[in-house]
Formats: structure tokens, C-alpha cells, sequence
């Protein structure tokens, strides 16, 4: 290991190593205060960058953050890594790498061509030294395409989660707040439940009240109940109409301990849902959840600061070839990210290095309420992402999660990020809400007591 | 005239739901007045949160029939107490007057938390219905703690020599209740003790959990507790609602 070294006028600064110096070139986290790790003066922090600006991008080849033989999440990065994707970028520094990312001869073909040739560590890196301008810009020209029942991902759309929950899971109790959100065109990502108890029949229960939903009125969409990747094997062995595979993950293999999961595991539950081959238009299966601050609160993050670790996490995405992941960026708690600022740095961080890597990357634009934040913010938040071009966005009814007690977006924000964008949703998605009456061709909602939206809104969830 | 439940098409959901479905729109946004219920939500939590509980008047209140003693957390003050909750969970050790060890079964902390609305709304009560049932029981100083975590109580429990510490701490708020608090139980209680091996009971406020039957539950679960020589998830919850529960704030 060697260490880095930089004179600043009469100042000199020294990082003992790759990931002090990663530490330190990363902008302010309470998280990484709180491991020790940050940098501890404003202008150390720009030192650091100045030495990374430099380090080539091979280095982190050759130098693991964590090591090989204590971590598999760092045997999967390195394992896979596609010498031949990642030639065009080979000979450059992470500084030029930034430069490059900017540049005209970066396009989406490009970007693409590239993913597999990138490690979570390169695009950490060089996401510390860009602002978030730059992280904007260079998310946006990325394209990532997945499918199930819908396609998402396609260039100038926008999905969403519709996320119906509720303190008890009482059926009628999810079934107004999923009416509620089709009749706003909310869901083509996926209609994605977190379950108030982690037991086999209440999950294969909702399991069966959103495929009732989906089959009466004949709706492209998938559901996921969000529980334990074992409940969701042990639902597919019992027969349940399951659709996609949920799972939170992070960056190492300790952290993923205290999820309850292995990359075997995860893998099996890949295979328990491609094997009810309930796609029409795709075979991505997985939904996974992320966020930063994840590792250090299991203890799991081996000096490495919160943001590479959250990169790390992509690379066990990419690797289960998911429907759609994201980051639950402000939910984790102001120890991790302290307030708006923090919150909106990290969303943009997260879905710039998942898009970069291949994810296919949304973002819960959140908080809770003991951080320094609020719907202004979430405000600002969304439109930065819609504008860096982020496959979904989560929305609760009101944005007020009455079950995990934290805000996000409301049904009424997406709407109004799709006609502020011109972002329409998926198209099987699309077609279906103009065949049911409830988006004209301009997209605009109709009125609730239309007939059609009526026709929904009466729906009886437990007949 | 227009029926009414066409005024309100999610109204047989309102019984069964306290999400904010059906909520009209101007356009593609919410109404005015939907938004302005959520910021008094929020407004309502963030006080909450960044509220002060009066311990100098608590302490004079239950000072009266009980000895107290007062402490603070290693965290000054609350914007460091939200970042660095390791503070919150240690004893500011320049001031631990009146912190003996003694022989007790049972000491009582109440934390602030993340919500001085929830302590000053219902610790009291709670503590006083719960020392109605355990007169049998040798109860230590009641220890009110500022800027205080719930690991807080296992350092002040060793510090006393009690066999079980009960915080009574107010807990994160969410928007349609900001004022709930939280029981957690420790046995043996000493630095570094994990939340697996608490045992907790939430939601105790005026739609939730009421005061007497919380107060029934902690006092069961402290002689359970002190029978079986353990709290956390091998202390199954015999009575309805007493879960050990994975996260403590």
C-alpha cells in the first residue's frame, strides 16, 4: 500500500492509504464523520481530491479497498471484471476519466459498451471529484432497459413505485391507496408493498390481492411484496402468484450478513422467480433496494466511506440482472446523511455510479423526520433526477408513508414531473391507462368522477 | 343534488386507512389544503424532535415521592445528539452526582429521545402506573436523562446495580403521531449490551397503546425478566404486544 502526498501552498497533507484517501476526497457525510473517517479541515478534502484526480483507474484493479480474500462482494467485482469493455478508458486517470465523461465523444453507445469494463471503486472515485452538475449531466446520457410486464428505462420516460402501505396490511387499507395511485398513473414500475409482518401467508396474501387486481382489469404491471428473499423462495415453492424477488443489499460481505443474505442466496431467489417465467416482456426479476450508511450501521464497512460502499452494492445488482433497484437515499437517518444537502448529493451520487454500472437505477426521494430537510427539498431532488434521466421514482399517497413513518413523493409529483419532462410512463404501461379512460393524449389525468375512474375506485380488493 | 359519496369516492376507505388517498388535485398538484394539513404534520414532528423537555419541573414532580437524579448524554447538544448517536448512548461523566451502586431489581430511565412531546405527554404517567404494581420490587433513583439513546439506560443501569433498567424514551414521530413513546427493557444492563437483546414495547400514546395496559405490560415483562434472567427474543412475548423488536432509536 503505498501513500499519497500533496504540498498546498505551505500545507502539506498525507493519506496513509487508497481508502483514507477516498474518505477524505468524498464531500461532507455525517456518516463518515461518524466512522472517523472524513475529512477533518475543508481544504484537506480538496487535497485529497487533487491526489485522486490523478490516480489512474487501473489502481483500483490492482489495489482492493477490501480485500479479496475476506470479502466475496470484492471477489465478484474483480472476478467479473470485462478487461476488453473497459479498454477505451484503461490508459486514464481518474481526472481524465471525469473530463472524458463530459466530453462529446461520451455517448450513451459508448457508456454502455463500457459498464461491465467499470468497477464500483472507478465510478466512486470519480463521482468525488465532479459536482453535481457533472453527475447530471453524465447520468443522463446513460440508458439502462429492463423488462417484466413493462419496459423501463426507455429514453424520455419516467416510471414510478406505487407503494400502498399499510400499519396492519388490512386488505381494503392497500387497496384505496393502489386505486388512488393508478387513477394518477402511478405503478409501472411496480406496485411494491412493504409488509407490516414478515410471515409467509400475509405475504403470499398481498401476493394474491394485487394479481386479482391485475387480472380484472387486465393491467401491464408487476407487484412485489417487499419481505426476506427466503419468505419470497418459500412463497414460489407454496404456489403464490409471485412476480419479482425483493431484497435489500449493500457493499460488503459482513453488511449483507445482516441482511440475512449471501450471494448464493440471492442468486437462488433469482432462479426461484425465473422459473414461474411470469414475464411478457422481459425476464428481469429482481427488485433491490440500497442505501448509503447501510454498512456502517452493521459495523460492516471496513474503513471504506459510506459512498463506495453504496457503489459496491451495484456490483451485487448487476449481477442479478434486476428489474430495478434503488436507493432509499434519505431513510437511513441524519447520522448517516445529516439534511437536505447531504440527501440531495448522495441521490445524485447513487444514481450516477448505478446507471454507470449498468443498474437500472431509481431513487426514493425521502426523509425522515428528525433530518434537516422537507418537501422543498424532495421538491428539488426530483427534479434533478428527472433531469439526469432516473428510471423511477417512489410515491406514497400524500408522500406520507403512514406505515414506515418517513416522507416521500406524492402521486401528485410524478404526474407533475411527467408533464413538466414530457416523460410519459411505460409504454404497455401508457396504453393501458389511455384504454381505461384515465390519461387523454396529452396525458392529463381524468377527473375522478369520470366513469372510468370510477369503475377502478369501486374495485372490492376482498370480493 | 348530488349524492353525497360522490363527493368523495375513497370515502369507505377512510375507515380502514389513515394514508392521504383521494386528496383532489389543482391541476396535476395537491390542493392547497392538503398541503398545508402535511407541513402542521411535519411542522408538529420537527417540534417534536427538536423540542426540550423540562427536567428541572419533572424532577421537582416525581422528587416529591421518588429520589431522582439527573444526567446528561456525551452529546451537548441536539443537532450533535442526531449525528452522533454514539454520544447519545454514553453518560456525560463530569457530572454523575448521586449515581451509587446499590442493590435494586428494577431502575427506571426516561430519555428524551427523538420526541420531548411523547416524555412530557406520557413518561410520567407511565412510570408512576408501573410503580403502582411493583411495590414488592426494589426500584433505584428514577434517572431522568438529557440528549439520551437507549443505550443509554445500560450504562447507568451498571453503574446502579440494577438487574433490569426500563427507558422510557420517546420515539422517532412520524406525521400522523408525534407524540409516541417507547418501553425498552434490558436485563443486566452494561455498555455494548445489542438491541437483540431488548426487549420493547412501542406506540404508547392516546391512539395507541394506553397507559395502564402499558404500564401492565412492562410490569409483566420485568418479572419475566427477572424469573427467566433475561430480555431480548429468547423473551417470548406471552402477552400480546411486547415484541423484541431489531431497531432502537
Amino acid at each position: 500500500m503505498s501513500s499519497y502526498a500533496i504540498l498546498l501552498g505551505r500545507q502539506r497533507h498525507v493519506f496513509d492509504d487508497l481508502k483514507t484517501l477516498m474518505a477524505a476526497a468524498s464531500p461532507e457525510k455525517s456518516g463518515d464523520r461518524l466512522a472517523g473517517i472524513a475529512a477533518d479541515t475543508n481544504e484537506r478534502r480538496v487535497a485529497a481530491r487533487y491526489l485522486l484526480a490523478d490516480i489512474p483507474l487501473r489502481t483500483f484493479l490492482e489495489e482492493p479497498l477490501i480485500p479479496y480474500e475476506i470479502d466475496e462482494v470484492t471477489r465478484l467485482i474483480l472476478d467479473g471484471h470485462d478487461a476488453a469493455a473497459f479498454s477505451p478508458v484503461a490508459h486514464m486517470t481518474v481526472g481524465q476519466f471525469r473530463d472524458w465523461l463530459l466530453s462529446y465523444e461520451c455517448t450513451t453507445d459508448a457508456l454502455s459498451a463500457l459498464a461491465p469494463g467499470l468497477t464500483p471503486e472507478m465510478v466512486a472515485a470519480v463521482s468525488k471529484i465532479m459536482r453535481n452538475h457533472d453527475l447530471i449531466v453524465a447520468a443522463a446520457k446513460t440508458s439502462v432497459v429492463t423488462g417484466f410486464r413493462t419496459t423501463i428505462g426507455l429514453k424520455g420516460r419516467l416510471s414510478s413505485r406505487l407503494q400502498p402501505n399499510h400499519p396492519t396490511d388490512d386488505p381494503e387499507g392497500v387497496a384505496g391507496s393502489t386505486l388512488d395511485g393508478l387513477t394518477f398513473g402511478i405503478g409501472d414500475a411496480v406496485i411494491g408493498i412493504n409488509p407490516a409482518g414478515d410471515n409467509l401467508e400475509a405475504c403470499v396474501r398481498l401476493m394474491e390481492l394485487f394479481d386479482r387486481l391485475r387480472q380484472r382489469f387486465d393491467i401491464p404491471m408487476q407487484s412485489c411484496v417487499l419481505t426476506h428473499v427466503t419468505t419470497s423462495i418459500k412463497a414460489v415453492e407454496a404456489g403464490a402468484p409471485l412476480d419479482l424477488v425483493f431484497q435489500s443489499i449493500a457493499g460488503t460481505e459482513a453488511a449483507n450478513r445482516g441482511f440475512g443474505v449471501d450471494l448464493n442466496v440471492l442468486r437462488e431467489g433469482r432462479e426461484a422467480a425465473l422459473s414461474l417465467k411470469r414475464g411478457t416482456v422481459g425476464d428481469n426479476v429482481m427488485y433491490l433496494e440500497t442505501g448509503q450508511g447501510s454498512a456502517l450501521s452493521a459495523d460492516a464497512h471496513h474503513g471504506v466511506d459510506e459512498q463506495t460502499i453504496e457503489a459496491r452494492a451495484y456490483a451485487v445488482a448487476r449481477h442479478l440482472k434486476p428489474l430495478i433497484v434503488n436507493t432509499v437515499v434519505g431513510f437511513i437517518g441524519p447520522e448517516y446523511l445529516y439534511d437536505a444537502k447531504q440527501i440531495i448529493r448522495a441521490g445524485l451520487e447513487d444514481h450516477f455510479c448505478g446507471k454507470l454500472l449498468g443498474v437500472p437505477m431509481g431513487v426514493d426521494v425521502c426523509y425522515t423526520n428528525h433530518a434537516e430537510a422537507d418537501q422543498d427539498d424532495m421538491d428539488n431532488l426530483m427534479f434533478l433526477l428527472a433531469s439526469a434521466g432516473v428510471n423511477f421514482l417512489i410515491a406514497v399517497p400524500g408522500a406520507d408513508d403512514v406505515m414506515l413513518n418517513y416522507q416521500s413523493l406524492s402521486y401528485h409529483d410524478i404526474v407533475s414531473l411527467r408533464h413538466s419532462f414530457g416523460r410519459p410512463p411505460a409504454p404497455e404501461f401508457e396504453a393501458w391507462l389511455q384504454r381505461m379512460g384515465l390519461f387523454d393524449r396529452e396525458g392529463r389525468l381524468a377527473p375522478l368522477a369520470s366513469s372510468d375512474a370510477r369503475r377502478l375506485i369501486d374495485y372490492r380488493a376482498s370480493a | 343534488m348530488s349524492n353525497p359519496i360522490d363527493l368523495d369516492p375513497f370515502a369507505r376507505f377512510r375507515a380502514v386507512t389513515r394514508a392521504r388517498i383521494g386528496l383532489g388535485r389543482a391541476g396535476d398538484s395537491l390542493p392547497i389544503r392538503a398541503v398545508l394539513d402535511f407541513q402542521l404534520a411535519h411542522a408538529r414532528a420537527r417540534d417534536a424532535v427538536h423540542g426540550h423537555v423540562d427536567f428541572a419541573a419533572m424532577a421537582e414532580r416525581i422528587g416529591a415521592t421518588q429520589p431522582v437524579i439527573r444526567l446528561k448524554s456525551r452529546a451537548a447538544d441536539r443537532p450533535t445528539y442526531l449525528a452522533r448517536p454514539d454520544l447519545g448512548r454514553r453518560v456525560d461523566p463530569t457530572a454523575v452526582a448521586g449515581v451509587e451502586r446499590g442493590d435494586w431489581d428494577v431502575a427506571f430511565v426516561i430519555a428524551d429521545g427523538l420526541s420531548a412531546a411523547a416524555v412530557e405527554a406520557h413518561a410520567e404517567i407511565v412510570l408512576s402506573a408501573c410503580l403502582r404494581r411493583l411495590g414488592d420490587l426494589k426500584v433505584a433513583p428514577i434517572v431522568l436523562g438529557e440528549q439520551a439513546r437507549v443505550a443509554f439506560g445500560d450504562e447507568v443501569g451498571d453503574a446502579l446495580g440494577a438487574r433490569i433498567v426500563v427507558v422510557l424514551i420517546g420515539e422517532r414521530p412520524g406525521l400522523s403521531v408525534p407524540d409516541s413513546l417507547g418501553a425498552y427493557l434490558t436485563f443486566a444492563p452494561k455498555v455494548g449490551r445489542r438491541d437483540s437483546e431488548r426487549n420493547c414495547l412501542s406506540n404508547i400514546h392516546a391512539d395507541g397503546l394506553m397507559h395502564e395496559l402499558a404500564a401492565d405490560k412492562i410490569a409483566w415483562l420485568i418479572r419475566q425478566a427477572l424469573r427467566l434472567g433475561l430480555t431480548g427474543v429468547d423473551l417470548k412475548e406471552d402477552m400480546a404486544g411486547t415484541a423484541a423488536l431489531p431497531v432502537a432509536p
